[in-house]
């Protein structure tokens, strides 16, 4: 075992764990991708007879210069990084038994499939605890393993839906305008790596494995709790006109508060005044003779005038450079910022470029990629990022010679029978 | 019928971790989640309560310290304590606390905790296996370090703004409610902290964790990074579905009753083509929707496979056909009717819940996600969003209401009686 002394790298924080992995898409690879991060030993298992294309986004764009292929997908790419990857096809009795096997030697099985599907494959926790007893299993869909809507089919953009997330995210008067991402595929996928980190520290405490089911939905209900109160202590609907004015702040009370037209196409400044004093200084910065309005000194007057005040406000930002403005604010102690393009926020921006947020990694067939790093630093034992997506079972001799034992005759002959 | 196993009433799978976090609005999502996980967390607060206790909505729309529902909901499990970090018998009371605790969670400005004589380094010299977890907007050093910020200012500046808003682009870029840029970063602070357990589990020593919000948000935007890493491509924003380099089609439709819902993807199957013609059929529309031959092509060859899109024009046009024709059922329908519907009947779909709705859902209320709490305090019991996880053997529980000011400092005898 390494130590801190001599310059040495540290043991990595989840160093001997094994995880055997079935999961896919974001909402899956995320979670363990950010085990992989740390050391665990993920092994993807994917499904040879349709060349992994369960995963939607394993051929997708976007491509390393255009170059396609099932091995080729930019996203699986980024979801995938430090994992190793094999292949077994789970109609199969020789596949199951060596997925079987796997798990014998696997601390933690995760999956994303819809609900029920890995049971029918043979593969229920009774199942999986017969292989080995403290085994830790988190599936993770849409609506959970149980309850009325457990068949029902979903993706990010339902589970954001249902769960409250995309009404909350609206203009006043225009309909919602939602995430234009999957939001729950990435905190779906956050929830289920804080899942077995938790039944590993559990584990390591009693020596008692688990189940935890993660139904995405429910997890994304959890983000929007303050008005799951305010309905059920004063009974006051968020489905009511004017409720949901997103880039307004009701609580706490700010004014100016919103995303503000800059010079140019498509440029966008954030400017948010949380009290007061914020509003002198931001007055001050605009040097206007409107902004000197007694009726804006304080927050009831801004708040009262506020459709006014954003016009005012607009009316200035929109001869400005965004980044100006957003500089202008800040230098004066007021929160502001200009909404990022990926471009400004990956290759021109000092603290993501400081953090070592985009680290390349070598893939087999796509070469040097950047991909995204982890957004905490450990002092000790920190997050490494270095090997891309596994191609289509690139590790099946690794792994099954190295785990399960199989001499090299023996994979090339369940190769040919389309085991792997 | 999937059932999970019964969870066994009892302690969380982090029950015996002991937690200090310092009161503030960016770490105590984190806070809430080892608090309900089963940590035992300690609030420590100033003298009349922390500043967030003034965010609303309140009980009854009464402000008071004791009355706000953000605290609420961020502080289920915790005690809470007072002490009064500007004297020096405060900060010796923290040092103690401290040395006693495996976790500091804290989001002060950096630099500020050391200027009042907390510091970080001596108390991990004194603890080697403290593990102290700092959550800043943009890391603990770093020329923006004590940049102002709010939670729209940072979603505006990490990314995720840039993806949400509306296909008519001269309307601003949207921020979602909820102070998802706390949440996102809560969770990977939650994360790091039990990876850094389990790393503490072998090797017996803690470590620093630096929490970057700004990197939090910049590693979640989906392909809005990825386009970017991997092809330099920008994303646009669209109404009600991702972000895109290319236009698609719009998704969200405005049911019968004027709520919404989200079609997602156009059906491909042969029997996804015939359950929208029985269900037209069933509702009376059958000759009311033009593309109908369209939908019985569809059946009659058999589906449509996604890559014959582009390649054959007839293909083109059945695609659009039924993703047309969900709009058109939906449109003739409540959003209920509409949500079931395609779902029973294979097809994905989702409604646009707003939270109050989500919480009275009877998929959730199956599952048990609504959680009641009593307040003993009021009298009342209410409820609040559940599990976002489900653990079969060490249950995720709210334990207890959020703490009054002071309200557990006589629960630390020995420790804190010096502070009177």
């Amino acid at each position: 075992m390494t130590t801190d002394s001599g310059g040495e790298r540290p043991t990595p924080a989840l160093a001997g764990i094994r995880v055997c992995d079935l999961s896919g898409q974001l909402a899956g690879a995320g979670a363990t991708r950010y085990l992989a991060a740390f050391g665990a030993e993920v092994i993807r298992v994917e499904d040879p007879t349709n060349k992994g294309g369960w995963d939607i986004i394993r051929g997708a764009p976007p491509f390393v210069d255009e170059r396609r292929g099932i091995d080729m997908g930019g996203g699986f790419n980024n979801h995938n990084v430090g994992k190793w990857g094999v292949t077994l096809n789970l109609r199969t009795d020789e596949g199951k038994e060596m997925l079987a096997g796997l798990i014998r030697t696997s601390d933690v099985v995760t999956e994303n499939f819809a609900a029920g599907v890995f049971a029918r494959m043979g593969f229920s926790y009774d199942a999986l605890c017969e292989l080995r007893p403290d085994i830790i299993y988190v599936s993770n869909c849409g609506f959970g393993q149980t309850g009325p809507y457990r068949e029902y089919k979903t993706w990010g953009p339902i589970v954001q839906a249902c769960a409250g997330l995309t009404f909350d995210a609206a203009l006043a008067g225009h309909e919602p305008a939602g995430w234009g991402f999957s939001y729950m595929d990435h905190m779906g996928a956050n929830y289920m790596a804080l899942a077995v980190l938790a039944a590993i520290v559990h584990r390591n405490r009693t020596g008692e494995g688990q189940w935890v089911d993660i139904a995405c939905a429910e997890t994304g209900a959890t983000l929007t709790g303050t008005d799951i109160l305010d309905f059920g202590v004063n009974q006051r609907p968020t489905r009511r006109p004017g409720s949901v004015d997103s880039n307004r702040s009701a609580h706490p009370a700010m004014a100016p508060h919103g995303i503000y037209p800059a010079n140019g196409e498509d440029a966008w400044v954030a400017v948010a005044c949380r009290d007061d004093a914020d509003w002198a200084a931001c007055r001050t910065v605009i040097a206007e003779e409107w902004a000197g309005a007694a009726q804006f000194a304080h927050l009831e007057g801004r708040l009262a005038q506020q459709d006014a005040l954003d016009v005012q406000l607009a009316g200035w930002t929109c001869t400005r450079d965004r980044q100006q403005v957003a500089g202008l604010m800040v230098a004066a102690g007021v929160p502001a910022a200009a909404v990022a393009l990926p471009e400004d926020r990956i290759d021109h921006d000092a603290v993501t470029a400081d953090w070592g947020l985009w680290p390349t990694v070598h893939h087999s067939l796509m070469g040097d990629v950047r991909v995204e790093g982890l957004p905490v630093h450990l002092s000790r034992t920190d997050w490494a990022i270095d090997r891309g997506a596994p191609c289509l079972g690139e590790h099946n001799e690794k792994i099954f010679r190295g785990l399960l034992g199989l001499a090299a005759e023996e994979l090339a002959d369940l190769a040919e029978r389309g085991v792997l | 019928m999937t059932t999970l196993p019964q969870p066994r009433p009892g302690p969380g799978p982090l029950f015996g971790l002991a937690v200090v976090e310092l009161a503030s609005e960016q770490a105590a999502w984190a806070g809430k989640l080892l608090a309900d996980l089963g940590a035992e967390v300690t609030l420590v607060e100033p003298p009349g309560g922390h500043a967030t206790r003034s965010i609303g909505p309140f009980v009854d729309d009464r402000p008071g310290p004791e009355r706000s529902l953000w605290w609420w909901h961020h502080h289920t499990s915790k005690n809470g304590v007072v002490l009064d970090l500007d004297t020096g018998a405060g900060v010796e009371l923290l040092g103690r606390l401290i040395a006693r605790s495996d976790i500091v969670l804290e989001a002060e400005q950096p630099g500020h905790l050391a200027a009042r004589g907390i510091d970080r380094n001596d108390s991990m010299v004194a603890s080697p296996a403290l593990i102290w977890v700092s959550v800043s907007p943009f890391g603990q050093e770093g020329p923006r370090a004590q940049d102002p910020v709010t939670d729209l200012t940072l979603m505006a500046g990490g990314g995720p703004v840039w993806n949400c808003g509306y296909d008519d682009h001269s309307l601003p870029p949207v921020r979602g409610l909820g102070g998802q840029a706390a949440h996102v970063a809560g969770v990977h602070a939650a994360m790091a902290t039990l990876a850094a357990v389990v790393d503490r589990h072998s090797s017996g020593l803690g470590q620093h964790i630096d929490v970057n919000m700004h990197a939090a948000l910049n590693v979640t935007t989906e392909s809005g990074s990825y386009e970017w890493l991997v092809a330099e491509h920008t994303v646009q924003r669209q109404t009600g579905r991702h972000a895109s380099v290319s236009p698609t089609s719009p998704t969200q439709v405005q049911a019968a009753d004027g709520r919404y819902v989200t079609v997602g993807f156009p059906p491909r199957h042969a029997r996804d083509y015939q359950a929208i013609l029985d269900w037209m059929e069933e509702l009376g529309l059958g000759s009311a929707f033009p593309d109908r031959v369209l939908l019985e092509m569809a059946v009659e060859r058999g589906g449509v496979s996604i890559v014959e899109l582009g390649q054959d024009p007839i293909v083109d046009q059945i695609w659009s056909a039924g993703r047309a024709a969900m709009a058109f059922i939906a449109a003739h329908v409540d959003a209920r009717t509409c949500f079931d519907g395609f779902q029973q009947r294979g097809i994905v779909c989702g409604i646009v819940n707003a939270p109050e709705e989500v919480i009275a859902d009877p998929h959730f209320v199956a599952r048990g996600f609504p959680t009641p709490v009593d307040h003993d305090d009021l009298g009342r019991t209410v409820t609040y969003p559940g599990a976002p996880m489900l653990f079969s053997r060490s249950p995720w529980r709210i334990r207890s209401r959020a703490p009054h000011i002071g309200e557990h400092q006589s629960g630390l005898p020995g420790l804190l009686d010096a502070s009177e």
